[in-house]
């Protein structure tokens, strides 16, 4: 069954009046960055998403989780249309996004807090997902009292802890060192395989894509739609050692070459992805 | 003043201090400059009591340290500088508080709302470039010689300090919390209380510490100017009486009160913003 359904979506940004920029040899006020986009994710489904910087992943995913509206096309969650936020979704950012006055307990109570659970109950849950992530103890540290890999812990347990029906993640690894990302990446895999929540990963590194996702999602330099869909059959539970095995290299070469002429169409862009960022 | 919230992660590893220690390491600095510069300030001390006393200045004028002390004493001893200092207090603290009810739901409106903001910048800005003292004229003329005139100027003394930093906190929030806070389904009157004001707060406080200390001189001044009580009053009376160790007894008495009150402001502010990585090595 499917869960979420992207149809047809196309998103264009206005630009300032006065900014213009040269698309395809014209100057335009305006950038298209999806255009035409399909895409259906099966529950309990792990889909990764990869794309040359400025392909609208990340725009992709705000659509999804009613933080914008597309031009054109509509996004639904179990065949009902997304207008804004939904209950059923949350959202892991890049940057973290706790709130640095609170801590980390209290920043996962925040989610449950603004849906009315009570007190008792949002503690109590708050602290199972904090130790779900190993973080037992650190309750009551601020967010700067805490290393990048433990905020992003705090926030996924945050977005987790509403027992969200689909997990929305943006790049959430990528400002984490190299160590702490396969760490990461080890959790998050061990606690989805128990809750089976429906995951969309944006992430750009193909490694990360093959290693965490049933299906990785190559989309096309700007304007962004799929371009195609890569299977990802390895076994699961995914063991460490998967990354050494000559499967596990076959499909990283697969969705490289897939992504290789994107990419190359995506640096002569270098102008617009300048002015979108 | 901006604010850039603590986002900046520190390096895995390096991630026990604490803030128990944190503080204790603030005290230990504050009370350790409080003793490196007391020789300095003894030593003017000595100065001040020495100097009337080998004729190096006018005793009428200047009269020694101990002098002023007894003065001081005195003024104490017969609850006069109580009375003084209590309505000084009062006046600055009802004009304060006056500000804040008013600057800081203003702040947010104009933080928040550019159409607002555009409509009422012009006009604040005008206003907040007008000084308070050449106001204190216009206040007497049209609140009288009363409470109402001293009330009004440290009203507005205080409150461009408060209205400023509200809406330069409300601004500097970031975008990304926002952005986390919908997603999570926050609704606007949420977004206000759990989100955008405790953001402003550190901002707010800062304005805060500012207008306190305004509101202070600028009431001080105005009772030089146009009163029968308050320590400004008692500074100005005692110089025209000539009775100058009771005027330096009044000054003493305000530069003390207002350390005091500067210490109390960082204290308050660093509680207000303890969760901040640098909130413990702040400038005064």
């Amino acid at each position: 069954m499917d869960r979420i359904t992207v149809a047809d979506i196309a998103k264009t940004f206005q630009l300032k009046p006065g900014q213009t920029v040269t698309v395809d040899g014209l100057r335009s006020n305006s950038i298209t960055v999806l255009s035409g986009l399909d895409l259906s994710i099966r529950q309990g489904e792990f889909i990764t998403l990869v794309g040359p910087s400025g392909s609208g992943k990340s725009v992709l995913l705000d659509i999804v989780a009613g933080l914008t509206d597309a031009t054109a096309g509509t996004a639904s969650i179990d065949g009902e249309a997304i207008t804004g936020p939904d209950p059923r979704m949350a959202y892991v950012f890049q940057q973290y996004a706790l709130f640095p006055w609170r801590t980390a307990l209290e920043n996962i109570e925040y989610a449950l807090e603004v849906r009315g659970v009570g007190r008792a109950e949002r503690r109590a849950r708050a602290r199972h997902f904090l130790s779900l992530f190993g973080l037992h103890g650190f309750e009551d540290r601020y967010p700067s009292q805490l290393s990048g890999g433990m905020q992003q812990r705090v926030a996924i347990a945050r977005a987790l802890s509403v027992e969200p029906e689909v997990l929305l993640m943006d790049e959430p690894f990528a400002a984490l060192d190299a160590q702490t990302r396969d760490i990461l990446q080890s959790e998050l895999l061990r606690i989805w395989e128990r809750l089976r929540t429906t995951v969309i990963f944006v992430t750009h590194s193909i490694d990360e894509a093959v290693y965490l996702a049933d299906r990785v999602v190559a989309i096309t330099a700007r304007p962004g739609r799929v371009k195609e869909i890569i299977d990802v059959d390895l076994p699961r539970p995914r063991a460490e050692g998967l990354r050494n095995s000559p499967e596990f290299a076959h499909l990283k070469g697969r969705v490289w070459n897939v992504l290789r002429d994107e990419v190359r169409a995506a640096q002569k862009d270098w102008a617009l992805s300048s002015a979108t960022h | 003043m901006t604010y850039v919230l603590g986002r900046s992660a520190p390096v895995a590893g390096k991630t026990d201090f604490h803030r128990p220690a944190l503080s204790a390491v603030a005290r230990l600095w504050g009370s350790s400059t409080v003793l490196a510069g007391l020789p300095l300030l003894l030593a003017l001390c000595l100065l001040w009591e020495v100097a009337p006393r080998l004729g190096w200045m006018n005793p009428i004028f200047f009269p020694p340290l101990s002098a002023v002390l007894s003065a001081l004493w005195d003024l104490i001893a017969s609850g006069e500088m109580a009375r003084h200092i209590g309505i000084s207090f009062e006046r600055a603290g009802l004009g304060f508080l006056l500000a804040t009810v008013v600057a800081i739901p203003l702040g947010f409106l104009m933080g928040r709302y550019a159409a607002f903001e555009k409509a009422t910048d012009l006009l604040v800005q005008t206003l907040r470039n007008t000084s308070q003292f050449a106001l204190l004229p216009v206040f007497v003329l049209l609140l009288g010689i009363g409470e109402a005139s001293k009330i009004a100027i440290t009203f507005y003394a205080a409150v461009f300090f408060l209205l400023v930093n509200t809406i330069v906190g409300v601004k500097s929030v970031d975008s990304l919390l926002l952005k986390a806070a919908k997603s999570m389904g926050t609704s606007d009157w949420d977004l206000f209380r759990k989100v955008i004001f405790p953001s402003a707060i550190p901002s707010i406080v800062a304005g805060m510490r500012l207008g306190v200390k305004a509101s202070l001189f600028s009431v001080i001044a105005a009772e030089m100017l146009a009163a029968r009580s308050g320590i400004g009053f008692l500074i100005q009376n005692a110089q025209l009486m000539l009775k100058a160790a009771d005027m330096y007894a009044g000054i003493l008495v305000l530069t003390f009160v207002g350390l005091l009150l500067n210490y109390a402001l960082v204290w308050i502010e660093r509680r207000a913003t303890h969760w901040r990585a640098d909130a413990g090595d702040q400038p005064h």
